[in-house]
């Protein structure tokens, strides 16, 4: 009973609970405000940040539609819908210029990806920017300023087969020096992993979207002289 | 229930000083060294993450202040985090609205900051201590001293690693960049040699603070006689 007596007294457990939830309800009402406030300019940043990402591949396009992948068919959507966009690049004359797509992989350290620009008429890849890429400085980084490597994507060869279920021929990285095809890939030496990582996701996303390009191209081209309803 | 202030010492001058260098976060305290070897391989970021740790730490330091006659110590460390918290998700928000490239450099290490001793440590250790006027000036000067350290280690990586700095070319093409400097093992390197020149510098005032302190006490003995 002496003992009991020496403790100081502890609050109750009720006014613990309470403190706890005004602390978390000011930070709940604190939270909602700022995300509320940032989030048009949020949304802004990365409207730009795309843009910017779709004419550095497809530097010849002067404007844009957005497609959504749904099913096995593209239809008209805009940035903000959901799952897989493709975007469309077009000329001051309306013409079909090429398409940005997206591409990801497995890299070094995380998951690399990339938007790059696809010319459906002669088959080829002609570009890329790095979206995310937390790979090695001065290694992995490499494969967005390595003129050699970057010398790949003049034109790699992405042809969809004539039944058009995949790509004609399957877009690989190969050891640096060695490359002997259009559709092939020089590694950057001591970038193995990134250098594989681009071939791998560029081969993915050519097997599944190439094909489906191919057969939406008459829509594709006529697009942006009548931007298609929803 | 609530955290009495017991002989709360004046604000002056040195509380301010105080975390900006003679107790600098980083190179004398040793707190929250992840982001300090982490983020500092260029100037940009670590000027970015030394104005979000700043933001946090000013804040949450503020608010634990108001709040410390109402916070139960049982319940301090939990309340605390859940402030620190907050500020780290308005920083995570507001750093995305002003610039995501800057987002995507400094990556987790922004959600991060919600684990950073620092911010943690002054709260329990000073915030909960004293007046919200104080706690604020001690956490401005402690805030602006780990920026100041991150910035120190930022330039040297940056300039060895790739020859610019705030991404203006100093050295000419030839230079070849220290690899290194950028890499992780560069974050250790840089923030060594910080340390050796600091405690280099910072022993040989003292010695010859002794030495004159020393000198004085040997010509004053005579004249005691």
């Amino acid at each position: 009973m002496s003992q009991q007596a020496e403790t100081p007294k502890q609050p109750s457990s009720s006014s613990l609970i309470l403190t706890l939830a005004v602390v978390a309800m000011l930070s709940g009402l604190l939270v909602v405000l700022i995300y509320e406030f940032t989030k048009p300019i949020i949304a802004e940043n990365q409207r730009i940040a795309t843009e910017k990402a779709i004419f550095k591949v497809l530097p010849a396009a002067e404007s844009r539609l957005t497609f959504q992948l749904q099913d096995g068919k593209l239809i008209a959507a805009d940035d903000k819908s959901g799952g897989e966009l493709l975007y469309a690049g077009y000329d001051s004359n309306k013409q079909l210029v090429g398409l940005a797509l997206n591409a990801a992989a497995q890299g070094y350290q995380d998951t690399v990806k990339l938007l790059y620009g696809y010319t459906p008429e002669n088959g080829c890849i002609t570009g890329f920017d790095v979206l995310k890429s937390t790979e090695t400085p001065g290694f992995g980084t490499q494969i967005s300023s390595n003129a050699e490597f970057l010398a790949n994507f003049k034109c790699l060869e992405a042809k969809v087969k004539q039944t058009l279920d995949g790509l004609a021929n399957v877009i690989k990285t190969v050891r640096n020096g060695t490359k002997q095809h259009a559709w092939e890939i020089d590694a950057i030496s001591g970038s193995t992993i990134t250098s594989n990582a681009v071939g791998r996701m560029l081969n993915q996303s050519g097997q599944r979207l190439h094909p489906v390009i191919a057969k939406h191209l008459p829509m594709l081209q006529q697009a942006a002289e009548q931007p298609p309803t929803q | 229930m609530a955290q009495t202030n017991k002989k709360e010492t004046p604000l002056t001058w040195d509380v301010f000083t105080t975390g900006l260098w003679k107790e600098n976060p980083v190179f004398v305290m040793m707190l929250g060294l992840c982001p300090v070897l982490a983020v500092t391989n260029t100037v940009e970021n670590s000027l970015g993450m030394g104005a979000a740790t700043l933001f946090v730490l000013v804040c949450s330091n503020a608010l634990v202040s108001a709040l410390r006659n109402f916070i139960p110590k049982q319940v301090r460390i939990t309340t605390y985090i859940v402030i620190i918290a907050t500020f780290v998700t308005l920083v995570d928000y507001i750093i995305q609205a002003i610039s995501l490239d800057l987002y995507n450099k400094l990556g987790a290490f922004i959600q991060l900051i919600v684990v950073n001793c620092l911010i943690l440590g002054r709260a329990e250790a000073y915030a909960s201590k004293n007046s919200f006027g104080k706690s604020v000036i001690s956490a401005t000067g402690m805030g602006l001293g780990f920026a100041l350290a991150l910035v120190m280690l930022g330039s040297v990586r940056e300039l060895l690693g790739s020859g610019q700095l705030l991404g203006i070319r100093i050295f000419s093409e030839n230079f070849e960049p220290w690899i290194v400097m950028i890499l992780p093992p560069g974050g250790f390197i840089v923030l060594g040699c910080w340390l050796l020149l600091i405690n280099y510098v910072h022993q040989r005032k003292t010695e010859s603070l002794i030495n004159q302190d020393a000198a004085a006490s040997h010509c004053s003995v005579p004249q005691q006689h």
